[in-house]
């Protein structure tokens, strides 16, 4: 059995799922869900790429590039939001995130 | 390469960037000291930006264009839009003019954060290619992250960043989801080269693809049901925070919408449509009922931003020529009003704090008349009442949507645009028929009193001669749909 595009769409579906069941499902740690969100851009990732050396273009390998900088980023500030967070808070659980509501 | 031209096509941009690395320079060396020099050199550099659009040397067929490969454009549309993302984004400068002061949060990184946040959306409102359209968003996005959580002794600013930065980072993800499965089912990112690629094609991957990037530009718009982010951020985040939500990031990310709507995949208009109308129906009812019952200030008009998103939205179904140029006047009068009433409560403070609840407000006709009427006006227009300007945004907006054969949804809409009166007209009722509670403090500082003064006189001027507003907005539509 050769390996094909639809493979790797199917690897990239399952990470994506992963990814967003990660975010919704977790209650207890913000830390999970930096990461969820690095598993789904990195879905995407393996979309573009795959895409790309399937079409015999390199946009998608530009973009995944441009993903990966802007990834990094994402995870920076979304720490750094977090330490703000927990200093005030002392505790960064999902479920206690109840200031806001009424 | 980088030919001259692209250059003069992405001349404000580039200001806007070489200013920003300066002032982050600036920031750096002088601390604290420079938070206010670096928020006028922002606005000065705004009117730059602004003037740096409508320059001679830009206008005409070679002014317009694309540059850097395609992947950015400038025309009548972006330019519009640009104009008042900056005039918006100048205004919420003003608005923390000693906000932060007072609440001992000064620091140079509000205005660095804010300029780079408008790069983001007029890279937004340029984007003619999958990746300036995803490096465009995210600038904006990672901006007003940290400008969320920017009061970062609060705790309440703190969760508004986390709540915020989560649920952004999520949709961000979906939008690149679903950006690599249109890249790879229609081969190309270009914007041109998908419209004709995509035309009349209806293949799953495309039609998800095309969903997932629906779902997350109106997560970015907060259309309803994607609107949850909403009410939590505009609570917690500092108010001039608030202010600059409720204007500038809207309007780029609806322009960004309709582009993307528009050009690349207008061949699978027949899909898109029923997702905008159930994001727009959902938004005006979900904005118009839960509204009803909010009490705190910035929640409210919270609920008011889904609303108007969704009367947004119907103009975006309307249609071509009408429908786009309906937005352009209802977004451009929508930001002035919200950034209106925002600056009115700014101007309020009792024991130092700036005013939440909507009881705050008893009895300001007694204590602060001008106030009073100002808030009175914006208000009104907001509730759409004619014959303020507010009213003429809604009224293009339905009759667009008419025009088209969306009956039903106009109806919707006018139905949804009573239900929120009630909320606008209740504040009204609390500051002139309550009896006042303990006074404020006194009126600060002339940053913020210059936005209530301008917003409230531009819309009553806009209301006695709307045409300067409605032909600009003609112009740049008929520019726009000349394209597609």
């Amino acid at each position: 059995m050769s390996i094909g595009l639809s493979h790797f769409l199917i690897v990239a579906a399952l990470l994506f799922t992963v990814g967003i069941v990660g975010i919704t499902v977790n209650r207890r740690n913000v830390i999970v869900i930096l990461m969820s969100i690095e598993l789904i851009l990195l879905a995407a990732n393996i979309n573009l790429v795959a895409f790309s050396v399937y079409q015999n273009n390199l946009i998608g390998q530009a973009f995944t590039f441009i993903v990966l900088t802007v990834a990094a980023a994402e995870t920076a500030i979304g720490l750094a939001i977090l330490v703000v967070y927990f200093r005030n808070r002392g505790d960064i659980a999902v479920e206690n995130a109840n200031l806001l509501r009424n | 390469m980088v030919d001259l031209k692209s250059l003069v096509v992405a001349l404000p941009e580039i200001e806007l960037a070489v200013a920003n690395l300066l002032f982050l320079v600036a920031a750096a060396v002088f601390g604290r000291k420079a938070t206010r020099p670096l928020g006028a050199a922002a606005i000065l550099v705004f009117v730059v930006a602004g003037i740096s659009l409508f320059l001679p040397a830009r206008i005409g067929p070679e002014g317009f264009g694309a540059a850097f490969g395609n992947q950015f454009v400038d025309d009548g549309f972006a330019r519009f839009v640009k104009a008042v993302v900056l005039l918006a984004s100048s205004f919420s400068i003003l608005l923390s003019w000693d906000f932060f002061e007072k609440e001992g949060q000064a620091r140079p990184e509000y205005p660095v954060l804010i300029v780079f946040a408008v790069l983001g959306m007029m890279l937004m409102i340029s984007a003619n290619d999958l990746l300036s359209l995803y490096v465009g968003l995210e600038l904006q996005s990672l901006s007003l992250y940290v400008l969320a959580a920017f009061n970062r002794d609060d705790a309440k600013s703190g969760e508004a960043g986390v709540k915020y930065f989560v649920l952004g980072a999520m949709s961000s993800g979906i939008l690149l989801y679903g950006l690599s499965l249109l890249y790879g089912f229609a081969g190309s990112v270009d914007f041109d080269a998908l419209s004709k690629t995509l035309a009349g094609r209806g293949e799953p991957g495309i039609v998800v693809g095309v969903i997932f990037v629906c779902a997350a530009l109106a997560f970015k718009i907060a259309a309803a049901p994607f609107h949850m982010w909403a009410p939590d951020v505009y609570e917690g985040a500092p108010t001039p925070v608030t202010a600059f939500f409720a204007s500038a990031p809207k309007v780029a990310a609806l322009a960004l919408f309709i582009r993307f709507l528009f050009i690349p995949v207008s061949g699978v208009a027949d899909q898109w449509h029923e997702i905008l109308l159930f994001l727009s129906v959902a938004s005006m009812i979900w904005g118009a009922f839960a509204g009803l019952s909010q009490t705190n200030l910035k929640r409210l008009l919270a609920y008011s931003a889904i609303a108007n998103i969704g009367y947004l939205l119907v103009g975006v179904i309307g249609g071509r020529e009408d429908g786009v140029q309906a937005v352009l006047i209802y977004f451009a009068i929508y930001s002035l009003t919200t950034l209106g009433v925002f600056a009115v409560i700014l101007c309020l403070r009792r024991g130092g704090k700036v005013i939440e609840s909507m009881s705050d407000l008893q009895g300001l006709s007694k204590t602060n008349p001008l106030l009073a009427l100002a808030m009175a006006v914006l208000l009104f227009s907001l509730a759409g009442l004619p014959p303020l300007a507010g009213f003429l945004g809604k009224y293009f907006v339905f009759l667009a949507a008419v025009k088209s054969g969306y009956f039903e949804l106009a109806v919707t809409g006018v139905i949804a645009s009573v239900v929120a009166a009630f909320y606008y007209l209740r504040i009204v009722k609390v500051m002139y028929f309550d009896e006042p509670s303990t006074g404020f403090d006194p009126v600060p500082n002339w940053g913020v009193r210059a936005v209530v003064g301008v917003s409230s006189i531009a819309l009553v001027a806009l209301t006695v001669a709307p045409s300067l507003l409605v032909n600009g907005a003609v112009s740049a539509a008929r520019h726009f749909t000349g394209l597609i």
